[in-house]
């Protein structure tokens, strides 16, 4: 499942699209992520979870954050995360099963805010990058 | 047994009244068919799969996504019982069909993206996590008879 030319232009052109919203998404993708996958909210026991929460919102943000770099570093996704792979394996030591149920809110997310732009084939190339993002993540780990 | 709450139950019954099972059944089973390509291997027969544009306009594709959600809509009216509204089907997977239990969880997933590509307002972070409880419950249900 390599990421095609074609694959990485349409991820591109998409993450032009969502402009400055992208922290917007990614916020409701993390309601959507404890809200539908109960257990994601273990990790989270120090945050307020109620809906519009401050933490979630910041939380979002970083996330965004994390996903536009990898946008922008769609040919070294490890190097540009490994970092955060650091940070998730061992200092938050989230299971990696939990990358999924975000990858897949987001999915859920962006195909609610566009539904005409989320054809099958866009679908299938953010669903590769996702699938990229979350194998970079999950690189430091054991 | 997965019990549902009286809120989830309306929640799903009420999107289930709305959904078009031919055209979403159909749009279901050919993004699993695209997104997923190796889920083609249980599809030898059904001609032409070279393309996305292959795939979503096949025939068979859309008659078999339309089968495969009617049997869905038989979940939603059977919500409680699902183990044994799905045993019959879940030995056909395994014995005849071989089909990886894994596979029904990407399709329940595939059905909360097109659900939420249909009914944007109506998909609420509450009402995807009562349709993925109800895809999680019907993956089980399906692998429940495999030996």
């Amino acid at each position: 499942m390599v990421l095609s030319a074609a694959d990485r232009a349409a991820v591109r052109a998409l993450w032009r699209k969502l402009g400055s919203n992208v922290g917007i998404y990614a916020t409701e993708a993390l309601e959507r992520t404890f809200t539908a996958f109960p257990t994601t909210k273990t990790y989270f026991a120090h945050f307020d979870l109620s809906p519009g929460s401050a933490q979630v919102k910041a939380h979002g943000k970083k996330v965004a954050d994390a996903l536009t770099t990898a946008v922008a570093h769609m040919d070294d996704l490890p190097g540009a995360l490994s970092a955060l792979s650091d940070l998730h394996a061992h200092q938050l030591r989230v299971d990696p099963v939990n990358f999924k149920f975000l990858g897949h809110c987001l999915l859920v997310t962006l195909a609610r805010h566009y539904p005409g732009d989320f054809g099958p084939a866009m679908h299938a190339s953010l669903d590769k990058f996702l699938s990229h993002v979350i194998s970079a993540l999950a690189s430091s780990y054991g | 047994m997965v019990h549902f709450t009286a809120e989830e139950k309306v929640a799903v019954v009420s999107l289930w009244a709305r959904v078009n099972v031919e055209l979403v059944g159909g749009e279901v089973l050919g993004r699993l068919l695209v997104v997923y390509p190796w889920t083609q291997r249980f599809f030898d027969s059904f001609g032409n799969l070279s393309s996305e544009s292959a795939i979503m306009g096949n025939p068979k594709v859309k008659a078999h996504g339309k089968k495969v959600l009617t049997s869905f809509g038989n979940a939603v009216k059977h919500m409680d019982d699902l183990k044994d509204t799905f045993a019959e089907l879940s030995e056909l997977h395994c014995d005849k069909l071989h089909v990886d239990p894994e596979n029904f969880k990407l399709l329940g997933n595939m059905i909360s993206i097109v659900l939420a590509t249909h009914f944007s307002k109506e998909f609420t972070p509450h009402m995807q996590a009562a349709w993925q409880k109800l895809t999680a419950a019907v993956a089980n249900a399906l692998a429940h008879k495999y030996h």
